[in-house]
């Protein structure tokens, strides 16, 4: 057997894995928080227009170093918008050179042919395209307007490269009634896999949590739909169907465990064990223009703090299912219990779960109101109107030093 | 649509994956996007030679060469029969 290690790797491998501890499978690279787009479930922190200071090329590709010499395989280039930065290729590049496989998170806004052809010539290896504006642009795409051509556009772009075609859409109130619709138009579009993530209630969704969270007949009529789907188009797309974990009860294994298989590094440079952790109290993240990101996987404490189970109070560390959820996710914990220590309260041992079926409960009462359980987001008076996201309500946000998260009441 | 693989059949690293030596793994390795599929030796060894040069007689009597082995043929057809359902790899 001839391999191409040297033994001096080897041996700093070994040496740096303390204890059974593994390297970060994934390194997300979180170029910036500037998008052209205004999602109202957007997955940036809601103050994401207080930090401004991006990390520069020469920066960048130091973190990717660093991450790759670590072991890390993976690379994930996302936003905001990753296009927005004129560098993008120059890390691509670097990335691909280095031996990760390299993967674009995009809206497609932005992505022309020549700028897809850089990209490919960069060793681009993976675009996920994703379907972002849930009131705007799925309208647009249902009724066939403008967006819609540009994903056309986009589409055809990503074949002519021999990238594959996955799709992204996130799924809410407002646009699961037309999952079959939306699963066609992919089909159409020539995906390959199509990924139907029921929205995730933190920042921006979480400010719009009573507008986008759906009843429990569209949650059993869009599975049926996506099943009908499944069978009707066999191998030739794969379509996956991310449960709801509010109406599921069922904590999930959040980022596939603390500080296990992820490390996101935001545009500012603060390295994460998960996109929001930044919003948990009491917990420090270093930042890549300090530390070296070995440093910060294997000893800092935010990324020690939350791993395995050893932080676990009751219910969850006499739980027999501790290990295979970990106690849910951190940051539902302090949104939705005030205290990141505690059982994520979709589950049902958690003391807190009322919280999770009053939200539930108050999307049947909304759909009964609205008649027949069409999305009616701006109907009726007293409901608060869906925030989209932008640097304005941003700013706003962050100068009513809105934590975001549930009241006592 | 692939051919049922053939003597002649000429197998190749599957559209969207990479295939590496991970020295953090210390394995080869097969990356895609949804994760990475770490190989024993043998699968290892095989999908190093899917080059879409070579036809799966002369991979065979590669391996056989390398490894001082003989009657690898069936194995080896076994693994790429069972590799190509999940699209590692693919032949027309
Ligand atoms: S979720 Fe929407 S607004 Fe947020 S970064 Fe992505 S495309 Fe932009
Ligand atoms: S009690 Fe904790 S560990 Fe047990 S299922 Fe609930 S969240 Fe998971």
């Amino acid at each position: 057997m001839t391999t191409a290690m040297s033994p001096a790797t080897a041996g700093d491998l070994t040496a740096m894995a303390p204890s059974g501890l593994n390297p970060p499978l994934w390194l997300l690279a979180e170029l910036t928080y500037r998008c052209p787009l205004h999602c109202v479930f957007c997955y940036n922190p809601v103050d994401f227009a207080a930090h401004t200071a991006e990390l520069d090329t020469a920066e960048w590709r130091r973190v990717l170093q660093e991450g790759r010499a670590m072991g890390a395989v993976q690379c994930g280039f996302s936003g905001g918008e990753p296009l927005l930065r004129a560098d993008l290729e120059d890390m691509v590049a670097e990335a691909a050179q280095l031996g990760y496989y390299t993967n674009l998170i995009t809206s497609g806004v932005g992505l022309t042919a020549e700028r897809a052809a850089r990209l490919r010539a960069a060793g681009l290896d993976h675009i996920q395209l994703s379907f972002q504006d849930s009131t705007r642009e799925i309208n647009d795409f249902l009724t066939n307007t403008r967006t819609y051509g540009l994903k056309h556009e986009v589409a055809r772009i990503i074949k002519d490269n021999g990238w594959p075609m996955v799709m992204n859409v996130v799924i809410h109130r407002l646009n699961i009634e037309h999952i079959g619709r939306i699963i066609e138009m992919a089909h159409e579009l020539g995906a390959e896999y199509i990924e139907l993530a029921n929205t995730q209630y933190y920042s921006w969704a979480f400010v719009n949590r009573d507008q986008l969270l759906p009843t429990r007949q569209q949650l059993i009529d869009a599975e049926a739909e996506t099943n009908r789907w499944r069978d009707k188009l066999g191998d030739r797309m794969r379509i996956f169907f991310v449960a709801p974990d509010y109406h599921e009860g069922r904590p999930k294994k959040c980022m596939n465990g603390w500080g296990n298989v992820f490390l996101t590094v935001t545009p500012d440079g603060t390295a994460l064990p998960c996109h929001t952790a930044r919003m948990l109290p009491g917990l420090s993240f270093p930042n890549v223009r300090d530390m070296n990101l070995r440093d910060i996987w294997f000893d800092s404490e935010g990324f020690n703090h939350y791993r395995g189970t050893g932080w676990m109070k009751e219910p969850c560390s006499s739980c027999p299912d501790k290990e295979k959820d970990l106690g849910g996710c951190r940051c539902q914990a302090y949104l939705l219990a005030n205290d990141p220590d505690v059982a994520d309260p979709v589950c049902p041992k958690s003391p807190h779960h009322d919280r999770v079926m009053a939200a539930v409960d108050q999307a049947e009462s909304r759909a009964a109101g609205a008649g027949c359980g069409q999305a009616a987001p701006f109907a009726g008076s007293g409901v608060q109107p869906l925030v989209f996201r932008g640097p304005k309500e941003s700013l706003q946000l962050a100068a009513a030093g809105a934590k975001l998260k549930t009241t006592d009441h | 649509m692939s051919q049922a693989l053939q003597p002649g059949s000429k197998p190749v690293i599957g559209k969207g994956f990479r295939f590496q030596w991970e020295p953090a793994q210390n394995c080869h390795v097969l990356l895609y996007p949804e994760g990475m599929v770490k190989l024993n030796q043998s699968a290892g060894e095989i999908l190093k030679r899917c080059d879409g040069e070579r036809d799966v007689t002369a991979i065979v009597a590669d391996l056989e060469a390398t490894f001082s082995a003989s009657g690898l043929y069936d194995d080896v057809v076994a693994f790429l029969e069972m590799a190509r359902p999940q699209h590692w790899v693919s032949w027309s």
